[in-house]
């Protein structure tokens, strides 16, 4: 069963050749999308196979802590899908799609009882029903859980369930570029690195599924893992799909402050949601000031602006954080009911907060935006390139609600596998263009080639750093030009981004092809933000702090002859029986 | 934890060299400035932005969610991410884990565990429905524990089976994995006989290394080996269960767990027949001696 002995091929350096690989459904990306996915494009029969970039099972679903929010009504009867659909209309400041949503609250029921039947053991109430828990701006009860580790559970689940069907998989594989049969305008083909051996692969596909998250890593102080690159964004744009919304950034109002090493881990909302009071240095319970009727459950963006507000304004604690107490509710209960997070400040900070109060400030959590998908197949603007998850966008608006994000994963995952796998049936392989790859070959092992060069890890910490000190929380005009201008000096240096060392499990080389991802998604981000003049959900312009009427408009930003540009289109109206059900809320 | 007065950087001396490499593998030193909070992880990162961009190592979450960013730290199987630099005395030995074939530096490949996750019989609930489904949170909490496994394969690393008999055994890893089935309220599977036949249970002998280490303070040979082993004896090892069972038709016939009982059967037998022929004559032998 087990061998400690490695693999002896090598690939050169300049090693040119690569491996073809052919399926129906191409899926990128093994979080939750893309396994819910791939078990649905290959339950309906089409030839299916996952690429992802990190080993199977440690994509960044894992981190999700609080909950999958679904209208189960166990806890509140009084909970529907209409409710629901309501809450994340309103929370998303009316920016989101109407038809999404509706797809979402009704679907997300379904997908919680499936997930269950999958094998995910959730916590129960007294009656031995599915547990649901109080959630940031979620009317009602809504957040099945399981304990403070629900991602986790449902990544393992799905993970069981594809090997369990023996859906294939490559883990570690990192894409490059989609490329396109010419005649036809379809998606057909994508270059990718075997990431273990370093050896070029061709992956050729009638239909491809991005499922490969947000883009996170282009902040410096955030939640996300190592993988949040941006790379399905970068590939789908470069492809020709329109991205929207890319300005809506979530701030998370608590991650961890202290110590450095640590500044920005996740600590979930549930422990709001299970009662923690948030304070200031003074001891005032400072939400009062800014929702006295949610208090600590307001929507995110609101309760991260108010933490933004109390520490700007001199009322934070000495490490520039506010207090999250949640130590009334006793050590019993807390374990029981926070106990990854307990066991997180008992490690990585010694604070035990059973008896302590844990000290917190925003940090960068999620991606609103991104590529923009039809609502009923999750089709982008490309043909035949579906996408499904953080990476897509229209859901979630200018403001996403805690435990959504779950739901919409498995809900558009599946949906997006379904349309992909009916689009494929009776098709053929279609081509693509041997100059194309050959082209991107160059690109992709041009690092080796560079001498005296930039390192690469260097140019990502000082994108990051920059679009934290310039398009954070609250922006404005001046800071974000600089920005702008900081992106451009960045291009110039990441172009002569150095690899150094071996093709095998190269990280320099890798993150040479990363930064370009990077700095496309924070150009995109920052110009978005530029380009909306109010200030609305998680986007806060010091220099436009109204939110206006005339804004009422979904920002596109898509590609014209090689340039950036912008479009801004109504966001479409809600027919007037949804309309009544948002209003009636 | 060390004096407060630690030294302004942090010495670390980390093992380097890929897969198919001419050169033996060597080790590096490097000295990292100290910072408050350090783990091992960002003094990796420190490296290689800069002191050394060809340095490669594997992690994601950085927040000990993930399982990735598995190694040996002086000596002992540690995720890097949750190792404060402060917790070690002296330089800090950073190795690849030694049980899976080295990639590069202190990468190494742990493919070989999606087959074996292949073979454990899947979660197969008993009724289909799940909106009718009633059980509580005593049930849920078994289960619980072995679901906040995060799949570092640290307890797979310090599993002297797995590490060094190139044994037919699972591993820690995927007991807890069965453990995790076995235990779920509405799973109607017995991996019992998975265990004993494929699995190699049998080689484990109860070291319990692998719960020392387990960076999720899973208990895994108390709650999880140590029960499947039970289930394991129960089901094939135990004539009288068997034949309570047979009696009230619980097993249907034919099944393996009359090899245990036929087995017994043969021990008391041979033991019965054994008595009279070598074990008196002998004992008259040595009281002839003695005497």
């Amino acid at each position: 069963m087990w061998s400690s002995k490695s693999a002896t091929a090598k690939v050169g350096v300049g090693d040119r050749t690569y491996e073809e690989k052919a399926c129906d459904v191409l899926i990128v990306g093994a979080g939750g999308a893309g396994l819910r996915a791939a078990i649905e494009a290959f339950d309906k029969g089409a030839k299916t196979l996952i690429v992802c970039k990190s080993l199977m099972g440690k994509a960044h679903t894992v981190m999700a802590e609080g909950g999958i929010a679904a209208a189960l009504g166990n806890v509140d009867p009084k909970d529907s899908w209409q409710v629901h659909f309501s809450d994340t209309i309103v929370e998303g400041q009316y920016l989101s799609n109407w038809r999404m949503a509706e797809i979402f609250a009704k679907e997300a029921i379904e997908r919680v009882y499936e997930l269950e039947e999958y094998g995910a053991l959730f916590d129960r109430t007294k009656e031995g029903k599915i547990s649901q828990r109080a959630f940031g701006a979620h009317t009602y009860r809504r957040l099945c859980h399981i304990g403070d580790r629900t991602g986790l559970e449902l990544i393992r689940t799905l993970q069981d369930q594809v090997i369990k069907r023996g859906v294939p998989f490559m883990d570690e594989v990192a894409l490059t570029r989609l490329m396109k049969d010419r005649k036809t305008g379809r998606v057909s083909a994508a270059l990718g690195i075997d990431i273990r051996t370093g050896k070029l692969l061709l992956f050729r596909f009638k239909a491809v599924i991005l499922a490969t998250g947000g883009c996170g890593k282009i902040y410096q102080v955030t939640s996300n893992s190592h993988e949040s690159t941006g790379d399905g964004i970068a590939m789908a744009f470069a492809a020709g799909a329109e991205l929207m919304d890319m300005e809506m950034i979530q701030f998370h109002p608590t991650g961890m402050i202290y110590p450095a090493g640590v500044r920005g881990m996740l600590v979930t909302e549930a422990v709001r949601g299970e009662g923690g009071i948030l304070t200031n240095a003074g001891g005032e319970r400072f939400m009062s000031k800014y929702d006295p009727k949610r208090m600590e459950l307001s929507a995110r963006d609101v309760v991260a602006r108010a933490i933004y507000t109390e520490i700007t304004e001199g009322r934070g604690t000495k490490s520039g954080a506010v207090y999250l107490d949640i130590t009334h509710r006793g050590p019993e209960y807390i374990k029981k009911k926070l106990p990854s997070m307990y066991d997180q400040f008992l490690e990585f900070a010694g604070v035990d907060i059973t008896k302590q109060k844990m000290e917190v400030a925003p940090t960068v959590h999620y991606q609103m935006g991104g590529v923009r998908v039809d609502p009923e197949t999750c089709e982008t603007t490309v043909k035949g390139m579906y996408a499904a998850g953080e990476v897509a966008c229209g859901l979630h608006g200018a403001n996403r609600l805690g435990g959504n994000s779950l739901s919409d994963i498995l809900v558009f995952g599946r949906r997006a596998g379904e349309a992909a796998a009916a689009a494929v049936s009776g098709m053929e392989l279609p081509a693509f263009e041997t100059s194309d790859v050959e082209a991107e070959i160059s690109r992709v092992l041009a690092p080796f080639s560079v001498t005296d060069g930039t390192n690469p890890f260097f140019i990502k910490d000082e994108i990051a750093e920059n679009m934290w000190k310039h398009v954070g929380i609250v922006r404005n005009e001046k800071d974000m030009t600089a920005g702008l201008r900081e992106i451009e000096r960045l291009r110039g240096e990441a172009a002569r981004a150095k690899a150094v060392g071996g093709r095998a499990f190269n990280e320099s080389w890798l993150s040479c092809l990363q930064v370009a991802d990077m700095l496309l998604g924070s150009e995109a981000v920052i110009r978005s933000a530029l380009e909306r003049k109010e200030s609305r959900g998680a986007h806060t312009r010091s220099d436009f702090p109204q939110k206006q009427d005339s804004w009422l408009v979904n920002i596109i930003t898509v590609q014209r002859e090689g340039k950036i540009t912008h479009e801004t289109r109504p966001v479409p109206k809600i027919p007037p029986e949804l309309l009544a059900l948002v209003e009636k809320e | 934890m060390v004096s407060q007065q630690a030294a302004a950087t942090v010495r670390l001396k980390v093992r380097r060299g890929a897969a198919g490499d001419a050169a033996p593998a060597r080790y590096d030193y490097f000295e990292v400035p100290r910072e408050d909070g350090m783990v091992v992880l960002n003094a990796i990162h420190y490296i290689q932005s800069h002191l050394d961009p060809s340095l490669n190592a594997r992690w994601n979450c950085k927040a000990g969610r993930c399982g990735s960013c598995s190694a040996e730290i002086n000596g002992r199987p540690r995720l890097m991410c949750k190792t404060p630099v402060d917790s070690i005395e002296g330089e800090i030995v950073v190795e690849p884990m030694s049980a899976f074939p080295l990639i590069s530096d202190l990468v190494t490949d742990v493919t070989e565990n999606w087959k074996v996750a292949a073979m454990i019989p899947p979660f197969t609930p008993k009724t289909p429905n799940s909106r009718e489904w009633r059980f509580y949170q005593q049930d849920v909490d078994r289960s619980r524990e072995f679901r906040k496994c995060i799949e570092c394969f640290l307890c797979q690393d310090v599993c002297h089976v797995v590490r060094e008999h190139e044994a037919d055994y699972v591993g820690p890893r995927w007991v807890v994995k069965a453990a995790s089935l076995d235990m779920h309220p509405m799973d109607s599977v017995n991996r019992a006989k998975f265990m004993k036949d494929v699995g190699g249970l049998g080689y484990c002998n109860i070291t319990k290394c692998c719960q020392e280490i387990c960076p999720e303070h899973i208990v895994i040979t108390d709650d999880a080996i140590i029960p499947e082993k039970e289930r394991v004896v129960d089901r094939h090892y135990d004539p009288i269960l068997w034949v309570y069972r047979r009696l009230s038709k619980r097993v249907p016939k034919g099944e393996q767990v009359e090899n245990g009982v036929m087995k017994a059967l043969k021990v008391a037998f041979w033991g019965l027949l054994m008595a009279p022929v070598v074990i008196v004559p002998l004992l008259y032998l040595v009281m002839a001696f003695l005497r």
